[in-house]
């Protein structure tokens, strides 16, 4: 399976994103820069987090006309996987390839610190690996995580299950109900804010985002294998 | 402003102009002769900025001369963009620390963020990949509005220039003391990695080589910045807003990749930011090192604004811009690279062999100086120093042992205290984990990042007692380095080299000027002792407030080589069982000890006392000790001495507690800030070998009770739940800034 990890003016996870594949999750992945006409041959699409654009406007806001975009919406109607984190996340929201949108942290401070995470569904292609209910620990690194969407939005996202993973115990942004990431209605666009990519290592601080990729690649391959 | 308004060379001499500049008759006559003839308006202008203290040390490089800033492992000594030391595998590290006081006291989040900034292009106008960013920062007491408002805009630029280009924030320290009321420092400093390969300097070689202005365009923000700096602050000073720079760190992330990539060209000749006193240093130091001369059409360089004058733009601080010297013919390479990043890269001139700084504007030659003159010839002042009645006073007083009633409420007290309570509220805003090598977080002795790719990792750290420096200099300078060093050991790296950022009050008085002598004293001496040598550093005086100057503050950045992260410890005891072992003697040291300011709310007497060779002996053994995986945790003792650095090695998530066994004066053993020791955590198993190695003595164990039990002459004197002194100390500072 092979990844590949967008790179925007003012991306600065993205080589987070490529060695947690790359060195910890062992797939292929190349960066591609926000220009490009095409991403054919890449199987799954990662958008990392930073600043695109130094988040000028709105965060993600100009980052979503960049022409890449076009081909990231194609890649996610064809029911590729596609995974925002943090300014990732933002984009997609802006690109409105997910429901909702970010306000600024209830505290108006940036925020960084390792979080607890519900994972409230376990039967996406993005946390199959993890356990029901299984309570893991992410870094936040963000200035706008504080996720809102109108009511008729929130009961569809219930409804279809589509919020993943909620903040357990304590919201670090103040979120509408406790919402760490959701996904699209299809169930193949993923965007969080807490940084899996960052957790994917003991001696950086824990490993418990691992498992997120893991279920990417899982997904992938029993479908590949099931063609076959 | 248009050119009309500038006096013309009479006018300048006649009506003293160049002293709104703060050139002095002396330096103008100077100028006079060294060009054979009168400065005009711009040439004064490059000539003023160039000789400030900022720019050209005048008044401190008597002092710098003292400094060792050579070794094996320099690859770079002071002098260019950082200073740089191999730590082998033909990789190295880069680092430098520099001051952004004045701004930061007038414009607080554009002073802090324009800081962060130029701290990066400096280290990577070298070639290198910025990985850390740490910094030192002081503040008055946080009971005044003013100070709150210094302190969380401080913070919130620091983070929002970090955070955004992407460089963890890893470490650094902060103080409160009154000393800073009016005149807070905000310190900067950056790491970065590099091959040897890729090391560029800041010269300009080749003549005929084209001379090209790459990054932000040139606006009319921080003209005269360097000049400001170099003067006290006023209640005037609030006029010097427009000499505040102000920050884009969207634009320097692209400059950086764009630059990073640049250094993998062969056109490329030299590098240089565009820092204090923005082009013109940058044009006359480029030149002068290389010995050769620069000519550029300023009517070429992008501008913000319309009307620009020439002067204006030589004198601009606008940042995020760099100056590049490329090999002729092979301009467009450049312009290619920089238009993936959308960023300007323009040819503005030529590198010549006359050795002038040569600028055209509008089809005139506008100024025409020595580049040697503004770079390398600036006066050099012998100041005069006397040793100050106070410090006479205090070296006359016995070590005063402050009465303690309640031992329990006194540590409460002093983990509240903000200079020791957690910094958690500062370090939350900092996105310390970015680039995903962060071994060692903020709020541990030193921080360390993992080198990709190797077993390696950098430790690094900043540290300045300055009240120990205010009461002696000299002793303050030796404790800082060595603290440093400990910071960096405890961590499990061995010490390699310091950066400095010497902040004080105005040289021109003789007791400040024996201050900074007498902390260089103490600095080189101890850098001489314990091999780290000195590669670059900042000089910041004139820190004052209507007459009245900060405590010396000469800031030490050290950053040090962890042979494999296996070998890396953290502050926090890590299990019940775990025996406690404190290494270092234990004197009633009380000198400018956080114990001694709670109680008398004042400072006095003689600094802690602290032997260098002793120093280097428990430095070598306690990093063996790590290396051989004998210890578990490893705190140094600093301020609060003893009960404070236990209690910081129980604030952590496993709840654990432990049991203190000590003999003699109990508020001499719980709070004395003697120096040169550790505390040490080591399992059972290890106690022989341990003790064998160290000869540390036997305190006490760590136990699973989640209570702090303290025993002195086999007494309690002190029972208190983990729990309760960890809320004080996480809650102190979010509880002042409520206020």
């Amino acid at each position: 399976m092979k990844f590949a990890v967008i790179v925007f003016p003012g991306s600065n996870c993205d080589i987070d994103m490529y060695h947690a594949v790359k060195d910890e999750l062992g797939c292929e992945v190349e960066y591609v820069w926000h220009d490009a006409g095409s991403l054919e041959g890449f199987d799954g699409i990662l958008l990392p987090g930073g600043f695109s654009y130094g988040d000028y406007l709105r965060s993600g806001a100009i980052a979503r006309f960049s022409n890449v975009m076009k081909e990231v919406v194609k890649a996610a109607e064809a029911g590729k996987p596609v995974l925002g984190v943090c300014n990732g996340f933002q984009i997609l929201l802006e690109a409105g390839l997910l429901p909702g949108a970010m306000r600024r942290n209830e505290s108006l401070k940036f925020i960084c610190r390792p979080v607890k995470l519900k994972v409230e569904n376990n039967e996406t292609m993005f946390s199959a690996v993890y356990e029901e209910n299984q309570v893991i620990t992410i870094p936040v690194a963000h200035g706008e995580g504080n996720y809102y969407c109108d009511e008729e939005t929130l009961v569809r996202l219930k409804e279809n299950n589509q919020i993943v993973f909620t903040y357990h115990e304590e919201n670090p942004n103040g979120s509408l109900e406790h919402i760490a990431g959701i996904m699209n209605e299809k169930g193949n666009v993923l965007g969080m804010m807490p940084h899996p990519e960052r957790a994917v290592d003991e001696l950086i601080g824990g490993a418990d985002g691992l498992k997120l990729f893991q279920s990417i690649v899982k997904q992938w391959r029993e479908a590949h294998v099931v063609n076959a | 402003m248009s050119l009309m308004l500038e006096p013309n060379p009479e006018q300048l001499k006649s009506q003293k102009v160049y002293k709104e500049m703060g050139l002095s008759d002396e330096e103008f006559a100077m100028v006079e002769k060294i060009l054979g003839r009168l400065p005009n308006y711009t040439e004064i202008g490059l000539f003023s900025v160039m000789w400030s203290e900022h720019c050209s040390y005048k008044n401190s490089k008597p002092v710098l001369k003292k400094f060792p800033t050579t070794g094996d492992k320099v690859l770079q000594g002071p002098g260019e963009g950082a200073g740089i030391v191999d730590i082998g595998d033909e990789q190295a590290v880069v680092f430098k620390i520099e001051s952004h006081n004045h701004p930061s006291a007038i414009e607080p989040y554009q002073g802090a963020a324009t800081g962060v900034g130029g701290i990066i292009r400096d280290v990577f106008s070298m070639g290198a990949r910025p990985v850390a960013l740490l910094n030192s920062l002081r503040f008055g007491e946080l009971d005044s509005p003013r100070v709150r408002y210094l302190f969380e805009e401080v913070v919130a630029g620091i983070a929002g220039y970090g955070n955004c280009i992407g460089i963890p924030t890893v470490g650094g320290e902060i103080q409160f003391d009154a000393s800073y009321e009016g005149n807070p420092l905000v310190n900067a400093m950056c790491v970065g990695l590099i091959d040897h390969k890729d090391i560029k300097k800041g010269q300009a070689h080749g003549v005929g080589n084209t001379v090209m202005y790459v990054g932000a365009k040139t606006g009319r923000d921080g003209i005269h910045g360097a000049t400001f700096a170099s003067e006290e602050l006023t209640d005037q000073s609030e006029e010097k807003r427009p000499a505040v720079q102000v920050g884009d760190p969207f634009m320097e992330k692209l400059l950086l990749e764009a630059c990073l990539e640049l250094v993998q060209s062969d056109a490329l000749v030299g590098i240089q930011d565009m820092g204090a006193a923005g082009l013109t240093s940058s044009s006359a130091e480029m030149a002068s090192k290389a010995g050769s001369g620069i000519e550029m059409n300023l009517d070429l360089v992008p501008q913000r604004e319309a009307g620009m004058t020439g002067y204006e733009m030589m004198l601009s601080e606008s940042q995020e811009r760099m100056l590049i010297v490329v090999t002729k013919g092979r301009e467009h390479e450049i312009v290619d690279l920089f238009s993936k990043y959308d960023l300007e890269a323009v040819s503005i001139g030529h590198v010549t062999d006359d050795k002038q700084l040569r600028l055209l504007h509008k089809g005139e030659v506008i100024a025409d100086v020595p580049a040697d003159a503004l770079a390398e010839e600036a006066p050099v002042y012998h100041k005069t120093s006397i040793e100050p009645a106070y410090y006479r006073e205090f070296q006359a007083m016995n070590n005063d042992i402050p009465a303690v009633e309640n031992y329990k409420e006194t540590l409460t007290a002093l983990l509240q205290q903000p200079t020791i309570a957690s910094k958690e509220w500062v370090y939350d805003q900092y996105d310390y984990m970015v680039r995903t090598n962060t071994v060692v977080a903020p709020g541990s002795d030193a921080a360390v990042i993992r080198i990709r790719g190797t077993r390696k990792g950098l430790a690094m750290t900043t540290d300045c007692n300055s009240r120990y420096m205010y009461l002696d200099p000299e002793t303050g300078g030796k404790i800082a380095v060595a603290e440093a060093a400990r910071n960096i050991i405890c961590s499990g790296g061995e010490p390699l080299a310091i950066t400095d950022n010497l902040n004080f009050g105005n040289p021109e008085k003789p007791e400040i000027f024996w201050q900074i002598e007498k902390a260089a004293d103490g600095i080189s001496e101890a850098c001489r002792t314990l091999n780290t040598p000195v590669i670059g550093g900042n000089v910041s005086l004139y820190n004052e407030t209507n007459g009245t100057a900060i405590y010396p503050t000469p800031v030490i950045g050290m950053v040090g080589l962890v042979q494999d992260v296996d070998h890396v410890i953290t502050q926090p005891f890590k299990a019940a069982g775990d025996l406690i072992y404190l290494l270092g003697e234990t004197k009633p040291e009380f000198g400018g000890s956080e114990l001694q300011k709670l109680t008398y709310k004042k400072i006095f007497g003689k600094a802690p006392a602290l032997d260098l060779d002793t120093e280097a002996e428990y430095q070598e053994k306690v990093l063996a000790a790590i290396r051989s995986g004998l210890i578990a945790s490893a705190h140094d003792l600093a301020e609060g001495g003893l009960a404070v650095a236990v209690a910081e090695s129980l604030f952590s998530p496993k709840k654990l507690g432990a049991d203190i066994h000590l003999s003699g004066d109990a508020t001499t053993q719980l709070f004395s800030e003697s120096q040169s020791r550790y505390l040490l955590s080591v399992k059972k198993e290890h106690q022989q070998e341990f003790e064998k190695l160290t000869g540390a003595a036997l305190i006490g164990e760590v136990t699973d009770t989640h209570t702090l039990q303290v025993f002195i002459n086999n007494e309690v004197v002190l029972e208190e739940q983990t729990e309760v002194l960890e809320k004080a100390w996480k809650g102190a500072i979010p509880t002042c800034l409520l206020k």
